[in-house]
């Protein structure tokens, strides 16, 4: 962990390693990085919200990933002769079952996958796109700038969700289209947030200092300008993620996202609209699993935005 | 004399640079009208719905598909179809709809206005409410008001709209009977009320027809209700920052020490000086209403826009469903412009290029 030539604290007690992370002259850049990684978690883990928040993502996380051990009963086959529409609370079903027999608990922990899959998918596809177009059109400027973010703002001006829509109608309804739907819609502000980061570093000295030691374009772009970007993107990508989540809902409740028996939060909500008069838990149920999951990454990405930006603080 | 040549000169300085705002405005505006149709143009054609089959069937004889082709105008190159498409969409024309027979427009036309109505009155109460509460929690900074304004807004962005829709009417509809059921209208009412503009509430209130007015009032409120809550966490957010960024200024230490009450200094002198960023986020989460109804009218039965986009969307009608993303994306982008024309034109730090 500790890099071999600096002072590592000779006694473990807590005080010495805080001492050491908190140096002003750090012996290695690993002590540095870890130095402001401490930093940065000390401020974060104050607000109480933002922790959370973190801690509502990491249930998600470990959810999906121990989703069929957790899950009491299958998510996909349900008992239609005994436990149809069955209310929350009864012996065996603890937030009741819908209308195939089919457990609620045990369909929302697995369609924690379905739900997390798509963030990360968007996240994936969406951020590194929009990182490309904008450090490319910041460093490059003139003509590559005016044309690149021209297409940006044209994107950026469309209505998202509507834009969706037509991309799901036209590739046809289904999980791996609505991903590409979201992604094609919301790679811009990246782009845009990108751009402004690298416009604020093209001229430092330390950019010249490897233009002059030969770097080429895009050693500079990628090993030089993107790093300088990934902190306010990955605040500006948290943020979005509930974003995400709402529209990945919002297809699937209208038929366009995943296709049942997929256990897909919004297409739950979807098929228990029709007993919401006499068995309202149909529908409930998934809507709170979304709301939790959702205000958690807002949390998480307001705390992160506190803590990796000190201006905007409390903002 | 020398004065007021410098003065004109001023002037004339001023409107150019209106004029090169506007200039600018009218290539961007064009732009991004001609990149949406660029868009729409694709998706159109990536659809895996041959167009040519679903009109003559897939048993018409060979010959008669490659007649509809050519007269549709499929074997002629990718761009001269396009420009083709802007020319027919520049003249209204989006096709036929294949769900109700009528050309596009005519129905975009007739559902329209119930979008605009449901869209008003949310951004009426969300922008009536949003400003006051983000006031409030900008004054008092970390006091339990400004907490309670933080999580409303913050579940407003994290809660599903549709879910939402969905347990009000639940809750306020089918167990406290306190509003209407889903629609614009009661039954007994929607054949014998005529509409003038479309507007509901205007058009009942012009003729005097006071009991319709209370109907259509029952049935708008739950629904705008609820767009208005979601602009409401947008506005109330962003009113707090703008406020706190004013009073931060040295005009209001100067107003104190002049020593103008508190209310006066926060009602008119600083939310006076945020009003022009304001202006700006309540026009842009108007257009977001105009997009963001599609899901609420379709809990609500709302025969509005987002409705029929939907619906034209379950019977794969796509000639309807583009031409309500035009209509819709152009509307959203014209406001989004013109937003942010007006804060150019009103803000005079913009104008310093």
């Amino acid at each position: 962990m500790t890099d071999p030539s600096s002072p590592a604290p000779s006694t473990a007690s807590n005080e010495s390693w805080r001492e050491w992370l908190l140096t002003a002259e750090p012996h290695s850049r690993n002590q540095a990085r870890l130095g402001r990684a401490y930093v940065t978690w000390r401020r974060f883990s104050e607000n109480r919200l933002a922790v959370t928040g973190l801690l509502i993502i990491v249930a998600l996380v470990l959810v999906a990933i121990f989703a069929d051990l957790l899950a009491p009963h299958s998510a996909t086959v349900g008992d239609l002769a005994g436990a149809r529409l069955l209310p929350p609370g009864s012996p065996g079903f603890l937030l009741g079952t819908d209308d195939q027999g089919r457990d609620i608990l045990s369909r929302l922990l697995v369609g924690s996958r379905i739900t997390l899959a798509v963030v990360a998918l968007v996240a994936i596809i969406a951020a590194p796109v929009g990182l490309l177009i904008g450090t490319v059109s910041g460093f490059a400027g003139g003509y590559v700038d005016a044309v690149l973010m021209r297409v940006t703002d044209i994107f950026l001006a469309f209505p998202k969700l509507i834009l969706a829509l037509a991309f799901v109608a036209a590739l046809g309804p289904g999980i791996e289209n609505a991903v590409i739907a979201i992604a094609l819609t919301s790679w811009p502000p990246y782009a845009r947030l990108a751009r402004a980061e690298t416009l604020g570093v093209r001229n430092s000295d330390y950019i010249a200092a490897v233009h002059l030691m030969g770097a080429s374009p895009a050693r500079i772009v990628i090993r030089h300008i993107m790093p300088m970007c990934l902190s306010s993107l990955i605040v500006r990508v948290t943020l979005d993620m509930a974003g995400i989540i709402l529209t990945a809902a919002g297809l699937g409740f209208l038929g366009l996202g995943a296709q049942p028996p997929l256990p897909e939060w919004g297409t739950m909500i979807a098929s228990g609209r029709r007993f919401i008069l006499d068995q309202w838990w149909v529908a409930t149920m998934p809507g709170i699993a979304i709301l939790i999951v959702s205000l958690g990454f807002n949390l998480l990405g307001d705390g992160l935005r506190d803590a990796l930006d000190p201006r905007g603080a409390g903002r | 004399m020398f004065h007021s040549s410098a003065k004109q000169t001023a002037g004339l300085r001023r409107a150019r640079g209106i004029m090169v705002n506007i200039g600018r405005f009218a290539v961007m505006l064009a732009t991004t009208y001609l990149g949406l149709l660029a868009v729409t143009f694709f998706i159109g054609r990536v659809v895996p719905i041959d167009p040519v089959l679903a009109i003559v069937g897939d048993r018409a004889p060979a010959s008669v598909v490659e007649r509809v082709r050519e007269e549709m105008g499929f074997n002629l190159p990718l761009w001269r179809q396009f420009v083709l498409y802007l020319q027919q969409a520049l003249t209204g024309d989006f096709g036929t709809s294949v769900l109700t027979t009528n050309p596009v427009l005519e129905d975009i036309i007739r559902v329209f206005p119930a979008t605009l109505e449901l869209a008003t009155v949310g951004t009426l109460i969300g922008a009536g409410l949003g400003v006051p509460l983000g006031v409030i929690a900008a004054v008092r900074r970390g006091s339990i008001a400004d907490q309670i304004v933080r999580i409303v807004g913050l579940i407003g962005y994290s809660v599903p709209i549709f879910w939402l829709g969905l347990l009000s009417l639940l809750l306020f509809y089918a167990k406290l009977k306190w509003v209407a059921y889903p629609g614009r209208l009661d039954i007994a009412y929607e054949y014998t009320f005529t509409p003038i503009t479309g507007l509901f509430l205007i058009d009942a209130a012009w003729t005097r027809q006071w009991d319709v007015l209370w109907d259509a009032f029952r049935h708008i409120i739950l629904p705008g209700a609820l767009l208005g809550y979601f602009s409401l966490a947008y506005i109330s957010r962003m009113t707090r920052s703008f406020m706190l960024n004013e009073l931060g200024q040295e005009y209001i230490v100067a107003a104190r020490a002049k020593g103008l009450s508190e209310r006066r200094i926060v009602w008119f002198h600083a939310l006076r000086n945020a009003a022009v960023p304001l202006v700006t986020v309540i026009a842009l989460s108007y257009a977001g209403l105009l997009e963001g109804s599609v899901l609420t009218e379709t809990v609500f039965s709302w025969p509005g826009i987002g409705l029929y986009i939907t619906n034209s969307l379950q019977n794969a009608d796509m000639n309807a469903v583009l031409g309500g993303t035009i209509v819709i994306g152009s509307v959203f982008i014209t406001i989004n412009m013109l937003s942010d024309l007006l804060y150019r034109l009103l803000d005079p730090r913009t104008r310093a290029r």
